[in-house]
């Protein structure tokens, strides 16, 4: 199972272990690992709550891993994505990418990081002493996702 | 025909439910026409699905289009722009 969407925290060590048993091709091993900080935009964050839209999100997740096989000489991806509650300091989404050599395992990582940003249908509320809000998509995301362009005619 | 529609995130906030099972003529027949279906209701209901907001739209669990076609016992989504990550 590529994605994974959870409460509980992760442990990369052991997922890139798993991932990389009994497979002495793999030459490189790519990953990311997103996590909650305490401050946004210049205001403290005490705690963040991860809502998704359970279904879509792992089609989307899929969709994504999918196209980045597609376009990069990979060997296998893995997405771990949290929900619920998080505090500062805690880590939101990994992702692995293992294949022959860094170079297609460094890019599909970033365009997998860069489409989930975008595309997989998950909202941040934090929590300041100011009260709760809802965290804005940036347009600097978007920016992101699309120097990886051309998409394909079903990209929303 | 009958429709699930669900409203997530801050959306579901601003219209106060996290969806509805409606009942809609077969003229509304894309994303577009049921918004502004929705938007008739006025209220919260004008402002949050106001044109110019950012709102994204599934039809089925897939990102859909204003254009994109609503068929009996669709579920579509309406929700803000992401942030996940």
């Amino acid at each position: 199972m590529p994605v994974r969407i959870q409460t509980k925290d992760f442990d990369a060590g052991a997922e890139i272990a798993a991932l990389r048993r009994n497979n002495p091709k793999i030459g490189a091993v790519a990953s990311f690992i997103g996590v909650c900080r305490d401050a946004n935009d210049g205001t403290a964050v005490t705690k963040m709550t991860l809502e998704h839209y359970p279904g879509m999100t792992e089609k989307a997740l899929e969709k994504i891993v999918v196209e980045a096989k597609s376009r990069w000489k990979v060997m296998d991806v893995l997405v771990i994505h949290r929900v619920g509650e998080l505090k500062p300091a805690d880590q939101i989404v990994l992702v692995v990418v293992t294949g022959s050599h860094r170079s297609e395992a460094f890019a599909a990582c970033e365009f997998i990081m860069d489409y989930l940003k975008t595309q997989a249908p998950f909202w941040k509320k934090e929590e300041t002493p100011q009260g709760a809000r809802w965290v804005e998509a940036r347009s600097s995301d978007d920016e992101a996702a699309q120097r990886w362009e051309p998409p394909k005619s079903s990209a929303a | 025909m009958k429709v699930k529609i669900l409203y997530l995130a801050s959306l579901r906030e601003q219209l106060g439910k996290p969806g509805e099972d409606l009942e809609i003529s077969p003229a509304v027949s894309t994303v577009a026409g049921l918004r502004t279906l929705l938007m008739a209701r006025g209220g919260a209901w004008q402002t949050a699905l106001a044109q110019g907001k950012a709102l994204r739209v599934a039809v089925n669990q897939e990102m859909a289009q204003p254009t994109t076609a609503v068929n009996p016992g669709d579920e579509i989504a309406f929700f803000p722009p992401v942030t996940g990550g």
